[in-house]
């Protein structure tokens, strides 16, 4: 099932299709390692709600909701 | 000399590589164009003597960030004879993203895999033979912490032999079109110059023909080169790692164990306050743990209690090291050097500017040294244990509602205890606009030299009217301060610093226990430069405040009483008028320039504004004025009332322009050294102006409670206008 990255529940994984946005927040994306194929765990979501924790390429990474929006993943393939 | 650079992910050791490299022989300097920091200094291993560069840490070398083009264009402008690549070796994947790109550069490369053991704690090998054979440059396990493998290192960089790029991407396609965009520029055409342009969002026009021409097309990506690209170096890391790591499994760390309280949902931000509190406390207390009447209750009689603890209050270390340092260091050095100044023989003029002028000067601002210091440690210690990018990671949601990331709250409140860490803290924040605007409200976010001024003037507030109590008084003028920050933050950032809020697209890194060494380091910097300060800048403005209050215009040397006619009480009353709007200018009479001359020589460090507010009630009131044994300067302040007739809101208003006017010599200097380029005059204008209204509007509302209705229209005017406005402008884009 398809579905963006904001929508993804906490402990649910899935693998990067699609990457959106543009120019800086696009690349910034990229060089984080989020790109298609990218195995992601979403982990936790801050205190107030936004932004998200999630795990992908060993590492953790934060990124806000509206940026998580901006990537598709497949979930339970 | 050969000369290396250093370059790395942040996070990947590349400090702690550099400083067990060269010792402490480095040399800080400034990058040109931008405000990071440029280290260099020269490693004696492998045999041969090198100098180092520090290339900022970074992620990736695409050309959106200034401290990616500041690598970028290193390497390829300055023509290093090698880059050292420090890759974290618990973090292989996205750490090699990078050595993909400085593989495509014509320099020579070598891995230099860190955290060897880390590795081998957590039972993982990397097999380097492999690793290099499948890079195509050397690899060398080391370990930066331990110092492990460092020679090793430096004698592989030193033998380096020259190198053309090459690229990890395999993909024919995308392989034969870069060949071609490459050949487009010649014989020597650099490969990475060719990736770069077919990343780019808007290709140049021989890109274009070549892309058109050769038609490369991924069946997901299509002709978006710049998600391909990406990918294909994903998947080529990917296919190294497969064979060259044994893959462990993803265990519960102690990462894990420890976010599971730091950042939980619940508890995050009472934990956070928590430290934060407990920080300034161990700085700036004078009851430490509160101990002070538990003490006295447990055992009233005991001499030991009173002795050690003296009027019964237990001292933070930060407290108690502030005392020593003033004790034995300022005041017995200093003591030492006016006692011999006196016994020199010397004119008295020249006895009284070494006195009163430079050792008092420079006494002032050096005694606060411990404090920065310790504040700096504790700083220190959270940003290299990780913890710093959780509390960006709590606070995001709240400062993104003033166009600001999370990432700007440590600077601000930093700026509690003194703006200079807090304004160089900046360098944390990748975005220019963000970045100016925390560096001009810093200095509202009270600082320990301002402290005086609040304890003093307050104290004087209650002996004239019988109002609240003054640890209220201290207490909503910070919080004043606060609210004056975020305020203009929000119009700033609706207005002259207009920007889209940048992204926090950020690494949450693996807590590590901070290294002492590197810790010292930092402190030992910072010490530096400090002292440096305080004996160019503040030695030169000390000197000249002494001589023009000394001095009058025909270069008379004059007694203290006479301070009115020197050429500081000239210019006083020359801009005294100037602050008549404040309540604190030409309204309060003949002595009423007092004021403006304590808020001038603020200018210098702002201790000083409670020091003038001192020597001159001692000048004018001569011997009917008695300080006592008061430190705290509360009852110059009360003298000062007595003759200018000041009333409780001009004394406010008085406050909050010290609070919020331009800082003191050492803050303005490092605001000019952080600031971009072209930003530094606008701030001084923005602290002039910020300073002016909001005083005015304090004595105003202070003197004729019914201004406060047209101020707070006004107010919510201007709010509803920036609110309208931004709407408008984001209706517009969308």
């Amino acid at each position: 099932m398809k579905k963006t990255l904001e929508q993804c529940k906490i402990g649910e994984s899935g693998k990067v299709v699609e990457v959106g946005g543009e120019g800086r927040m696009r690349r910034r994306l990229f060089d984080m390692g989020v790109t298609a194929g990218a195995e992601v765990t979403m982990r936790k979501r801050a205190p107030l709600g936004d932004p998200l924790e999630v795990t992908l390429r060993g590492y953790e990474l934060s990124l806000r909701r509206s940026e998580a929006a901006l990537v598709t993943v497949e979930v339970g393939a | 000399m050969k000369t290396f650079a250093l370059a790395g992910n942040p996070n990947s050791g590349k400090t702690t590589l550099f400083n067990a490299l060269t010792g402490s022989a480095a040399h800080v300097g400034n990058w040109p164009g931008v405000t990071a920091e440029r280290r260099e200094g020269i490693c004696k291993r492998g045999g041969e003597a090198v100098s180092i560069v520090d290339l900022p840490g970074i992620y990736s070398l695409s050309p959106y960030s200034p401290e990616e083009v500041v690598a970028r264009d290193y390497i390829l402008g300055e023509k290093p004879d090698g880059v050292i690549d420090v890759v974290d070796g618990t973090n292989l994947e996205r750490n090699l993203y990078l050595t993909t790109q400085l593989l495509e550069m014509d320099v020579p490369v070598i891995v230099a895999l860190n955290m060897s053991d880390e590795l081998k704690k957590n039972n993982e090998r990397v097999d380097c033979a492999a690793l290099s054979e499948k890079l195509g440059v050397p690899v060398v396990e080391i370990s930066a912490l331990k110092g492990a493998g460092l020679d090793e290192l430096m004698r592989a960089a030193v033998s380096l032999p020259p190198r053309r790029g090459t690229s990890v991407i395999s993909e024919p396609a995308l392989s034969r079109l870069i060949g071609r965009v490459r050949e487009a520029d010649g014989a020597d055409g650099a490969l990475c110059e060719a990736v770069r342009r077919l990343e780019a969002e808007k290709r140049d026009p021989v890109t274009e023909r070549i892309v058109a021409e050769e038609g490369a097309s991924h069946p997901t990506f299509g002709k978006d080169y710049e998600a391909w690209i990406a990918d294909a170096r994903y998947r080529a890391i990917a296919d190294i790692l497969g064979k060259t790591r044994e893959k462990r499994m993803r265990s519960c760390s102690k990462t894990d164990r420890a976010d599971r309280i730091l950042t939980n949902r619940w508890l995050g931000i009472p934990v956070f306050l928590a430290i934060l509190f407990a920080i300034f406390h161990l700085t700036f207390s004078e009851n430490f743990l509160f101990l002070s009447g538990a003490l006295k209750d447990w055992h009233p009689e005991s001499e030991f209690v009173a002795t050690v603890f003296g009027d019964g209050a237990l001292f933070s270390p930060g407290v108690w090291l502030f005392n020593f340092w003033n004790d034995i260091c300022v005041a017995g050095l200093f003591g030492l050097l006016g006692g011999w100044a006196e016994g020199s023989g010397m004119a008295d003029w020249a006895v009284g500017l070494i006195n009163d002028g430079i050792l008092g000067g420079i006494g002032a601002v050096l005694s606060f040294l411990p404090q920065i210091l310790v504040l700096f440690f504790f700083f220190s210690v959270l940003e290299d244990s990780g913890y710093m990018a959780r509390v960006a990671f709590i606070l995001d949601r709240i400062f993104r509602k003033f166009g600001l990331s999370g990432r700007a709250f440590m600077p601000m409140i930093m700026g509690f205890g003194c703006s200079i860490p807090a304004m160089i803290n900046t360098r944390t924040l990748a975005d220019e606009k963000e970045r100016t605007a925390t560096v001009r409200v810093i200095p509202f976010f009270s600082c320990g030299a301002k402290l005086p001024i609040l304890v003093a003037v307050s104290g004087g507030i209650l002996t004239l009217a019988d109002v609240g109590s003054a640890d209220v008084i201290v207490y909503s003028m910070y919080v004043a301060g606060v609210a004056i920050a975020l305020l203009s933050v929000l119009l700033m950032r609706g207005t002259t610093l207009r920007g889209e809020t940048p992204p926090f697209i950020m690494e949450l890194p693996t807590y590590r226990m901070p290294g002492a060494k590197n810790l010292m380091r930092h402190l030992w910097d910072k010490a530096k430069h400090f002292v440096k300060k305080a004996f160019t800048i503040i030695f030169a403005s000390t000197v000249v405040i002494w001589v023009l209050s000394h001095f009058d215009f025909s270069w008379r040397l004059l007694a203290d009483e006479e301070i009115g006619d020197s050429i500081l009480g000239n210019l006083g009353k020359l801009i005294q008028p100037v602050f008549t709007p404040l309540g604190f200018g030409s309204q309060l009479g003949e002595w009423g320039w007092v004021f403006a001359v304590a808020a001038i020589c603020g200018l210098i460090a702002k201790e000083n504004c409670i020091s003038v507010f001192a020597t001159l009630a001692a000048a004018i009131l001569g011997a009917a004025y008695d300080a006592g044994a008061d430190e705290e300067g509360i009852q110059a302040v009360v003298a000062m009332i007595g003759v200018t007739q000041i009333g409780v809101p001009g004394l406010l208003a008085f406050i909050l322009f010290n609070m919020t006017t331009i800082p003191c010599f050492a803050a303005v200097a490092t605001a000019k050294a952080e600031l971009p380029k072209g930003r530094f005059s606008a701030t001084i204008l923005f602290w002039l102006a910020t300073s002016f209204v909001s005083a005015s509007i304090v004595y105003l509302v202070g003197s004729w409670w019914w201004t406060a209705i047209p101020v707070a229209l006004l107010a919510l005017g201007l709010v509803a206008f920036i609110a309208l406005s931004a709407k408008k402008r984001r209706r517009a884009e969308a």
